[in-house]
């Protein structure tokens, strides 16, 4: 897929992996990735709560790190792979994640929601947390203000269990 | 999984309809809509608090590459002249705020030019080169400054009741009260701060219209809103707010963003979308600071002689804003002395708006850290001193309640949370270096039904669609109305299509109040009736039809069938019934409206009884809350699932506003000072420990034909009493003035006292 940015002048070409599939953007050098993936790509899963770092809503996957797209340049992210909400599962295939999300009810208004997915699986990889108390601690830059924490926790937790005992199968 | 279609889902835990959409970002918000050749519209907020406008220079603006136009006050289409045209349904008396509109400056942060450009960044860039001078007035913003010039606001707000009459001699008997307390409370201003900045998209359709894809808790309100600004017709203006990341109240009124989207849309003839940015969501709407004075006096024993209680609420300079803040006082409490005052103060901000259980937020938990001031006064336990005062009618109104099961709350919280293992004096429990604490209050809060349309359809296919024009801001409506839905035509959830949050829609009102689920499930259940109705007309018209001599009342529909209720295997396929009467569909309409008769005799009011531990840490006065078990009697709960979660979120907006938040003026700039996340504290997970849900059983005949009395505010009223009721029972610090940060703990003697 190419999609240009027809009246920008400064624009610069990057190829990117989103979502496994191979991208090539034209970027001006002042579009955050966070704007470039809503605005260019229509991927609008991926939310815009501030602007500014402060809120996690923008959290996306760049070779399995979680990041804040909204403080990330896309012209910097030329070559990487990028996985947004929509990557991670369909309404069909749902990941892990999500479906845990669902089941424990861990959004109202669903606007953080993405932010909070990405996040979570980006902890789990990171492979710090341990306990409730590390997730809450961890998952600490993803604000809800509906207040579903106690929900996402149950349902990270779900998530972790599972893989704990999927690792402890495999070995 | 088979749905077996004799077992309800109305009751039990059901996951959200909408869930998959927003699990995988197929949710779509109002920024989140494109259209061929949108343009993009960046605010220019005002510098100054109260002034005029001297002159705006665009010329550096216009010279980035991509920006379109810059409207100002000066140069934009042409609009309504007269302040009544800028009214909504929800705004309190006065003249509402007009954006653009002339040049004088109401209030720091005030638009004054929307920069609208062919890209986002190009709008914002531009945006910093707008300059803009000013002759600025002398301001003020302090609450403190104006309260000496309270007033009773001489037009009442529609929908708010003011305070009831005084009963008895409430002076008298304080005076004579032989036991008395008598403090001051405060609320600082806070910010909903919900995670969606508000932004509108307008697209321009083909015929001229305009689809406004507009983040509200309310479309209806919005179209007409615009249609009597811009003199458009309804049916040429469309408004959609499918889903919304959040409200609180913010978006009960039109936020300005929707007038500049529509006002660049007919300036430039083409599709354009504004959205705030964060600190833009600081302009428009926040819960106004309170100052409150309660005074109870009481026998020995506990029990109210008297009970007055008075607020001072900011407001701003064009419109009063109302709340129910001291009413609640006369509510809870049986006493036969009651005065209850409430009076605004006039300052140089925007409007304030309600904000999640506006007005009871802020009074209970003045009367709520009062009573608990009182228990330890009279040495009874929180929860005696309660029963003991406990009102079994609506004494403000002279009514009976259609259902309080508060009692259950007090009874079902304290066992599951362990009260009766409390020490009762203050700093007498300890863990370490940890303060442990343990505080109750109560929670109440109206539950209302308001006028409220949905319209039905059976398709051939099987499928039933149910439609209203009101909202989910998370709240769960898709659900419930799905479940209502499903129940009355015994199908499963997939084989209903939920459609909410147009403006197209039959009609409804905002989505607040905790109103919606009450409302727009009745009005479901009467268009269900209304079309099994419909359908049996049909199938009496049937050749050797079984239903030939039914009556409404007799038949059922399940399955996909029509039948008689006595006699199941006597029916006709609703299939069938549609195919002979050629049609493809059949709709029918219903509409529920409040029982005025039981209104005139009957209260109805949802309850909680909140039991908290905090834990705060002796050296450094930092406060965490372990653990909250919250009781809540709200009549029939019809997904126990959502509604947990609605409490949930009540109970973490609580304990910011107990503990984190608070909007600081800068008083000589007239600004406030922290818009933005990283200075605004709000809850994070790492906040949030254990939270219990109980929902007591509640039977309500009366409240409405469901039974199902709302949850949106409840969760978080008295929430933020308890909290600040367990940091004293901890600390041996009161502190009446919320949040309740570490530097009040610290500066207080008590805290610091040495045991
Ligand atoms: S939008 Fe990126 S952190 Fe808030
Ligand atoms: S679900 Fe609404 S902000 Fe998290």
């Amino acid at each position: 897929m190419t999609v240009t940015a027809s009246d920008h002048t400064h624009a610069i070409p990057i190829d990117l992996h989103i979502n496994n599939q191979p991208t090539r953007l034209e970027v001006e050098p002042w579009t955050s990735l966070l704007d470039a993936l809503r605005e260019q790509l229509h991927l609008t899963g991926t939310k815009k709560g501030c602007d500014h770092g402060q809120c996690g809503a923008c959290t996306v996957l760049i070779d399995g790190t979680r990041i804040n797209s909204c403080l990330a340049l896309a012209v910097m992210q030329d070559g990487k792979a990028i996985t947004t909400i929509e990557g991670l599962g369909t309404v069909e295939t749902l990941h892990p994640m999500q479906a845990a999300f669902i089941e424990h009810d861990a959004f109202q208004c669903g606007y953080c929601t993405p932010g909070q997915i990405c996040s979570a699986v980006g902890m789990i990889k990171e492979g710090h947390a341990r306990t409730a108390d590390e997730i809450r601690e961890l998952m600490s830059g993803n604000l809800c203000r509906c207040g579903a924490y106690s929900n996402i926790l149950a349902a990270i937790e779900q998530v972790m269990g599972a893989n704990i005992s999927s690792e402890k199968v495999a070995a | 999984m088979t749905h077996d279609s004799n077992v309800p889902y109305i009751g039990r835990a059901t996951s959200r309809v909408d869930g998959p959409l927003k699990v995988t970002g197929g949710a779509k918000y109002a920024a989140e809509y494109a259209a061929p050749g949108l343009l993009h519209g960046y605010v220019v907020s005002g510098a100054i608090a109260k002034g005029r406008i001297t002159s705006i220079d665009v010329s550096d603006a216009m010279t980035v590459p991509g920006v379109v136009d810059v409207l100002t006050h000066e140069h934009r289409a042409r609009t309504a002249w007269l302040s009544y045209n800028y009214q909504d349904m929800i705004g309190p008396p006065g003249k509402p705020f007009r954006p653009l509109y002339d040049d004088k400056i109401q209030y720091s942060g005030q638009p004054v030019a929307l920069v609208v450009a062919e890209s986002f960044e190009a709008s914002r860039a531009a945006a910093a080169l707008v300059r803009v001078s000013y002759k600025s007035e002398e301001h003020i913003t302090d609450l403190e400054a104006v309260k000496g010039q309270s007033y009773v606001p001489p037009k009442r707000r529609s929908g708010i009741a003011p305070p009831p009459k005084p009963r008895g001699d409430a002076d008298d008997a304080f005076d004579a009260a032989p036991v008395k307390v008598k403090q001051q409370y405060r609320v600082p201003v806070e910010h909903h701060n919900p995670m969606e900045p508000f932004a509108t998209t307008v697209v321009r359709e083909q015929d001229g219209g305009l689809t406004i894809y507009d983040k509200t808790q309310g479309s209806q309100n919005n179209q007409a809103y615009i249609c009597s600004i811009f003199g458009l017709s309804k049916d040429k203006v469309r408004v959609v707010n499918a889903f919304m990341g959040g409200g609180f109240g913010s978006g009960l009124r039109p936020a300005y963003q929707l007038y500049l989207a529509v006002l660049a849309s007919q300036t430039l003839e083409r599709s354009v979308r504004v959205a705030l940015t964060r600190d833009q969501m600081f302009t428009f709407s926040y819960r106004p600071e309170t100052i409150q004075t309660v005074s109870l006096g009481a026998e020995p024993s506990g029990k109210l002689t008297a009970i007055r209680h008075h607020a001072v609420a900011g407001t701003s300079h064009f419109e009063d804003h109302q709340e129910v803040v001291v009413n609640w006082s006369g509510l809870l409490y049986d006493c036969k002395n009651a005065k209850l005052t409430y009076e605004l103060a006039k300052i140089d901000t925007h409007t304030p708006a309600d904000m999640r259980a506006p007005g009871a937020v802020l009074g209970v938990f003045a009367i709520e850290s009062a009573m608990d001031e009182l228990a330890y006064e009279v040495g009874v336990d929180p929860v005696e001193l309660r029963l003991l005062n406990y009102a079994e009618k609506d004494e403000n109104d002279d009514k009976e309640f259609t259902s309080k099961a508060l009692k259950a709350c007090f009874k079902e919280g304290a066992e599951r949370f362990g009260w009766s293992r409390r020490s009762p004096e203050p700093r007498s429990m300890r863990d370490g270096r940890e303060l442990i604490g343990w505080g109750m209050a109560t929670g109440v809060w109206e539950a209302q039904l308001m006028d409220t349309q949905a319209r039905v359809t059976i398709h051939l296919d099987g499928t039933l669609e149910v439609a209203s024009a009101t909202s989910d801001i998370g709240t769960g409506t898709y659900t419930v109305m799905a479940m209502t839905g499903a129940d009355m035509f015994g199908l499963p959830l997939e084989k209903v299509r939920v459609k909410l949050g147009d403006s197209s829609l039959p009609t409804a009102p905002v989505e607040g109040g905790s109103w919606a689920a009450a409302s727009t499930c009745s009005a479901i259940k009467l268009a269900c009736q209304a079309l099994t109705k419909d359908l049996l007309e049909h199938a009496r018209a049937l050749a050797d039809s079984p239903l030939k001599r039914a009556r409404p009342e007799d038949v059922v529909a399940r399955d996909g069938r029509l039948f008689l209720r006595d006699a199941p295997g006597t029916g006709v396929a609703i299939q069938d019934i549609l195919r002979s009467a050629k049609l493809d569909e059949l709709s029918a309409k219903g509409e529920a409206k409040p029982d005025s008769k039981v209104q005139k005799t009957h209260s109805s009011y949802t309850h909680s009884a909140i039991f908290c531990e905090v834990r705060v840490d002796e050296q450094l006065g930092v406060v965490r809350v372990a653990r909250i078990v919250n009781a809540v009697a709200a009549g029939k709960i019809i997904n126990p699932k959502t509604a947990r979660s609605q409490i949930l979120g009540g109970v973490v907006m609580a304990l910011g506003s107990a503990l984190e938040e608070e909007t600081f003026s800068d008083h000589a700039l007239g600004r406030f000072m922290n818009h933005n996340l990283a200075e605004y504290h709000m809850p994070v997970h790492a906040d949030i420990k254990d939270i219990d849900v109980i929902f007591v059983d509640e039977q309500d005949e009366l409240t409405n034909e469901l039974g199902v009395k709302g949850l949106g505010e409840i969760g978080i009223v008295g929430t933020g009493a308890a909290i600040a009721n367990a940091v004293f029972h901890a600390t041996g610090a009161r502190i009446r003035s919320l949040p309740i940060t570490v530097d009040k703990l610290i500066d207080s003697p008590a805290f610091t006292a040495e045991p």
